[in-house]
């Protein structure tokens, strides 16, 4: 114990005589730290949001698209990029799966918007009443179209957050009318914003009835006398039971689409449960390269570190000399530096996390971006920085309880 | 209490060797002042560092209060430098960033721990109860030298080994160390070989012995 107290205060006594150059080399280790903290929580952060969002949106959600798939579970086309999807469809899965809640189809067309001198493009979805229940859509005002609606052909429109913003900047669109190509619809109401980006905000839709949207854009048919619609989105009534429904949508699919056994599906199943997964392992993808990136720069840190020990031990090897002659053994020398070197990236470890926490926390304030720093992103970037301390102090130390004692103490 | 045996004491110097120590053979009693002396490159402090046991024989044999130690390991060495042996040095080898105390303590550090009490006491029977928190660079060369003495007699060797200690010193200094080594003795019996030029320190030991070329070649009684 005493052996160890001793040993303590030598390590101080040999930090803090260079007071200056000790925090150097730590500063270092604390950029590093800090880097990887800071990098990894806006990493782990925007993971975390990303999910978030898609919960909102319900992850009970499937979405047929038309057109094949480009591999398994991998990107597609924009949908509707192949018509191969119809209204038939659609009604044929409502009434033939099971555990499916609620069926809407879908089209979306880019059409011209006017709002009295206000211009603007936008993509138009026109779809059922059921659209809303199945995104999961919240109303901030007026209500969603309804059925009668959209049997009706009604002229009326749902805005998005984010276009009742640029098209009424600040006044209720509710009531108000757009000229949208040839028809002019009205607002009936506006949805709660949802934010969330990734190209799949709800914020900056525009949702009227698809009986409406087909009095401006012509309804292709299919060669069958389908009328064809750009996606299918469906809720399942049971999340476990995800897999046996797009199963089930599949062969209903393909046999409605009267395809041969050598012949790929002509559309694409996707639920937001993959989505998820796929935009999880993404972003974690990303986490770990920002993490490695920051690595980097603890990397280098620790190689200052070994630089100093280097130049402490030839300064001090007058005193190593002194030490051994006084019966210090190789051991004791080798610990009291790699002591040394450990105190330094262990010190320098906990400021970087202060540090890191710090940055990480006026990024997520400031509303730059979501950050999140987790237990074991800290203990991960301290771990290292004490093996970096050990790694790099190892041949410093080694070099020193190596030195003749004669040699040394002869040493200026 | 140390007898030495044939030493030799061979130093490769590239592709020669240099033969600095040729058939030691030496006895020293428990309680005896022996001094070495003898022309520079005679061999003195090579001998110094063999007994001393930062440094082993080429050839012969080394024992130390019965113990063969010639043949021990870096490690084990470093044990009975700890244990057994207080070195004071010409240049004092104080470690200047530490006060007088924190150095004498050092000296307890590899020796089975620090005890302030015993440190403190050491530093006044040299005379320095004034003086334990000065560092070395606000000590005078004697002061110095004697809390290298305190910081050897802390540990309460065997043996104490001395190389010139008073060679950086004023004539004034040097008898005030040479006093201290001899009340030493007187007080506590202690065993103390010591190099030196300086006929004054010499004249205080039992037995003088000159060293030329590797050779002892003369002894005599004090």
């Amino acid at each position: 114990m005493k052996r160890w107290l001793s040993l303590l205060a030598a390590v101080w006594v040999g930090l803090s005589t260079h007071k200056l150059r000790s925090f150097l080399t730590m500063l270092g280790i604390i950029i590093g730290v800090a880097s990887v903290i800071a990098l990894m929580s806006i990493g782990k952060g925007s993971t975390a949001q990303i999910l978030e969002n898609i919960q909102s949106m319900g992850a009970n959600v499937i979405t047929i698209s038309g057109g094949a798939s480009f591999g398994p579970g991998g990107v597609r086309g924009a949908g509707g990029s192949a018509q191969t999807l119809t209204m038939e469809d659609a009604e044929a899965i409502a009434e033939q799966v099971s555990n499916v809640s609620a069926v809407a189809p879908s089209s979306s067309s880019n059409l011209q918007l006017v709002v009295g001198s206000e211009n603007m493009n936008a993509q138009v979805t026109g779809t059922t009443p059921e659209y809303m229940s199945v995104n999961n859509l919240e109303i901030a005002s007026g209500a969603f179209f309804t059925e009668y609606d959209y049997q009706q052909g009604k002229k009326v429109a749902v805005l998005g957050s984010n276009v009742a913003e640029t098209l009424f900047e600040g006044t209720n669109p509710v009531g108000q009318q757009i000229r949208m190509g040839s028809i002019i619809v009205t607002v009936t109401g506006v949805l709660e914003s949802r934010g969330g980006g990734m190209g799949m905000s709800a914020d900056d839709a525009i949702y009227i009835p698809l009986t409406a949207l087909q009095q401006t854009v012509a309804q292709t048919r299919t060669s069958r006398g389908e009328k064809v619609v750009s996606s299918i989105t469906l809720a399942v009534t049971d999340e476990t039971k995800t897999d046996q429904v797009i199963e089930d949508i599949t062969s209903l699919l393909r046999s409605r689409h009267q395809l041969s056994t050598a012949e790929e599906d002509d559309f694409n199943i996707s639920s937001m449960e993959e989505l998820a997964s796929t935009l999880e392992e993404t972003s974690g993808t990303l986490t770990l390269l920002l993490g490695a990136i920051a690595a980097i720069a603890l990397l280098v840190g620790g190689i200052g570190v070994m630089n100093i020990m280097l130049v402490s031990v030839l300064e001090r090897t007058r005193e190593i000399g002194i030490r051994k002659a006084l019966g210090a053994r190789e051991r004791d020398i080798w610990t009291q530096f790699l002591l040394e070197a450990t105190f330094l990236t262990f010190a320098g470890g906990i400021i970087g996390v202060v540090v890191g926490w710090v940055v990480s926390y006026f990024i997520d304030i400031m509303g730059l971006m979501t950050t999140v720093v987790t237990a074991d992103i800290v203990i991960l970037a301290v771990s290292v920085s004490v093996g970096i301390g050990l790694f790099f102090g190892f041949y410093p130390a080694w070099n020193a309880s190596r030195l003749n004692p004669i040699e040394a103490l002869r040493s200026e | 209490m140390i007898r030495l045996e044939n030493i030799t004491k061979v130093y490769p110097m590239g592709k020669r060797e240099l033969t600095v120590l040729r058939g030691i053979n030496l006895n020293i009693k428990q309680g005896e002042l022996v001094a070495v002396m003898g022309p520079s490159g005679s061999g003195k402090t090579t001998l110094l560092n063999l007994i001393g046991c930062l440094d082993t024989p080429t050839l012969g044999s080394y024992y130390l209060e019965g113990r063969e130690v010639s043949r021990l390991s870096s490690g084990e060495l470093a044990g009975i430098r700890g244990q057994k042996i207080g070195f004071i040095f010409q240049t004092f080898n104080l470690l200047s960033r530490l006060t007088a105390l924190a150095n004498v303590e050092l000296g307890m550090t590899y020796a089975g721990g620090v005890d302030r009490k015993r440190a403190i006491e050491a530093l006044a029977s040299v005379g320095l109860s004034e003086r334990v928190n000065h560092r070395p660079i606000e000590l005078s060369g004697g002061e110095q030298q004697r809390v290298a003495i305190a910081r050897a007699l802390v540990k309460n060797p065997s043996l104490f080994l001395a190389d010139e200690p008073t060679g950086q010193l004023d004539s004034h200094s040097g008898e005030e160390i040479v006093s201290i080594l001899t009340s030493l003795h007187a007080e506590q019996d202690i065993t103390l070989v010591v190099v030196t030029h300086d006929a004054n320190i010499a004249n205080h030991c039992h037995r003088i012995i000159h060293l030329k070329d590797g050779e002892i070649t003369a002894e005599e009684n004090v």
